[in-house]
């Protein structure tokens, strides 16, 4: 279980900014079949305003300015046209073929760390027992103590295996997200479309399953980034031993 | 903390996130690494050939679900001096030949290429970069036209040559070409594609004749064929990587 996780996290870790070097190629996202101009919710791209150029982000019909960040980013007197600043995409300079190699590659990573946990999981009654959350912890009074909890950084002690949030938050993450990942993924594949059409169909359409790839690269780059801030917070050392040799080398 | 030490920190920072950037891009674009990195591909193929019927369909749409706007890319309006004077004459001196690894290399012109064995149909187009569009493609069917030239045994892949240059700085090396193998070439639905949604393509499109590879991506569907050679092997070719794209790091199969 522990190299699945190390597969599924070095997998994610490229895939999330080898993807935003990918989405950089054409920064418009549709719902639906085809990416027809009026199916379009959101795109990121730059103007000239006067004399200078400004980066925009459109959502819906508004937009925002996102100069120096999305659009319209880079240092000031070599800043560049494109979607995702060069600090998030690899690699930093555009190139959608390398994204690709690399985007194509790690999802392999993915796909074989993510079979093992829920195959290993399943099979030995693991996901069950550390995820599924046991039914005292689901009762109103329990509930609300472990929110309370989190929200004022107070959290319980990690020797009772994980609270609920988290419970919730990593079969979120493994049951839910990284399965429709792979599968938006793969339904963006003309050769898995012609053979599994469902793929497609399943998020209405390729240019919807585009988007829902790219949502949920956001909700798992969110997921992370609350993940190391709980880690930091929270024994990290301790944490760190843990996952890496697991509990039969803790000593502390 | 001091203004200024405040701003050495920022430096330091600011260099150290520098140089993790460029050992970043050197490990990501390094030859190697990529090459390595292309193992996936072979895996994704091989599985694709064993887990898919070879002769699966790609979905085909209704009329009304045609793009009323399909974006063209690559070339668009070959500057090659032998494409302009065939465009010129409305193509009456376009030929297309078939050779190589053949029994009878053809030369056929655009009525001899409509007298072959036709198909048409309404599929979506998926360009590498992220978008799609929606046409209705007419054409001759690739696998009667190989029958008729007849394939030597050792043929493996089909060389498309085209008449678009497409980086002139690069030479002979930036005109376009393509290929595939023979599980494509012979699938149904693969056509050398000279109607668009019904009237004759257009040169944004490939004028006069296009392939559609359906099931990989756009830039498999090279445009404005000139000849196609069929061959073994195709690493004595251009770059060698089987493709203009290809030469330039792109997957070969890209059905991904």
């Amino acid at each position: 279980m522990r190299l699945a996780h190390v597969l599924i996290a070095a997998g994610v870790l490229l895939l999330l900014p080898s993807g935003l070097q990918i989405f950089n190629a054409h920064p418009t996202l549709y719902t639906g079949e085809t990416s027809a101009r009026e199916q379009a919710w959101l795109q990121i791209g730059s103007r000239e305003r006067g004399e200078s150029l400004t980066g925009y982000l459109r959502l819906g019909g508004r937009e925002i300015e996102t100069t120096g960040v999305l659009g319209w980013s880079g240092p000031v007197g070599e800043r560049e046209k494109r979607a995702f600043p060069a600090w998030t995409t690899l690699p930093s300079y555009p190139s959608l073929a390398t994204g690709r190699n690399w985007h194509l590659a790690a999802a392999w990573l993915l796909g074989l760390g993510l079979g093992v946990y829920l195959v290993v999981g399943l099979a030995s009654g693991r996901l069950a027992s550390v995820l599924a959350p046991t039914r005292e912890m689901l009762r109103p009074r329990a509930v609300l103590a472990d929110l309370i909890g989190h929200l004022t950084l107070r959290f319980p002690p990690a020797e009772q295996g994980y609270n609920l949030l988290q419970r919730l938050a990593y079969l979120a993450v493994v049951a839910v997200a990284l399965p429709l990942m792979i599968v938006s993924g793969l339904a963006m594949s003309p050769a898995v479309h012609a053979a599994a059409p469902w793929t497609g169909d399943l998020f209405g359409g390729r240019q919807s399953a585009r988007s829902a790839h790219f949502l949920g690269a956001l909700a798992l780059a969110l997921f992370f980034l609350v993940h190391m801030a709980m880690l930091v917070l929270h024994q990290p050392l301790r944490r760190l031993r843990l996952m890496t040799f697991g509990p039969g080398k803790d000593r502390s | 903390m001091t203004a200024s030490r405040r701003s050495w920190l920022r430096g330091l920072s600011a260099a150290a996130a520098a140089a993790f950037v460029s050992a970043c891009d050197r490990i990501a674009g390094d030859p190697g690494v990529r090459t390595g990195l292309r193992s996936a591909e072979r895996l994704n193929l091989g599985l694709h050939r064993r887990l898919f019927d070879r002769r699966t369909l790609a979905r085909e749409y209704p009329e009304a679900a045609i793009s009323a706007d399909f974006r063209a890319n690559g070339s668009t309006n070959p500057s090659d001096l032998d494409y302009r004077a065939l465009a010129k004459g409305s193509f009456a001196a376009y030929r297309l030949v078939v050779d190589g690894l053949v029994d009878r290399p053809l030369s056929l012109d655009l009525a001899a290429l409509r007298a072959l064995p036709a198909r048409s149909q309404v599929t979506r187009h998926d360009c590498v970069e992220g978008w799609s569009a929606i046409a209705r493609w007419s054409g001759a069917r690739l696998g009667p036209l190989l029958a008729q030239a007849g394939l030597k045994p050792e043929a493996r892949y089909l060389v498309f040559h085209c008449f678009d240059t497409l980086d002139p700085e690069a030479g002979e090396q930036g005109r376009y070409y393509e290929s595939i193998d023979l599980v494509d070439a012979l699938h149904p639905q693969t056509l050398l594609a000279y109607e668009m949604n019904g009237a004759p393509l257009g040169i944004a499109h490939g004028a006069p004749v296009r392939l559609r590879v359906e099931r990989q991506l756009g830039y498999k569907h090279a445009k404005y064929v000139r000849r196609i050679e069929v061959v073994a092997d195709f690493s004595h070719i251009s770059g060698g990587r089987g493709g203009y794209w290809e030469d330039r790091g792109y997957e070969w199969y890209a059905g991904i």
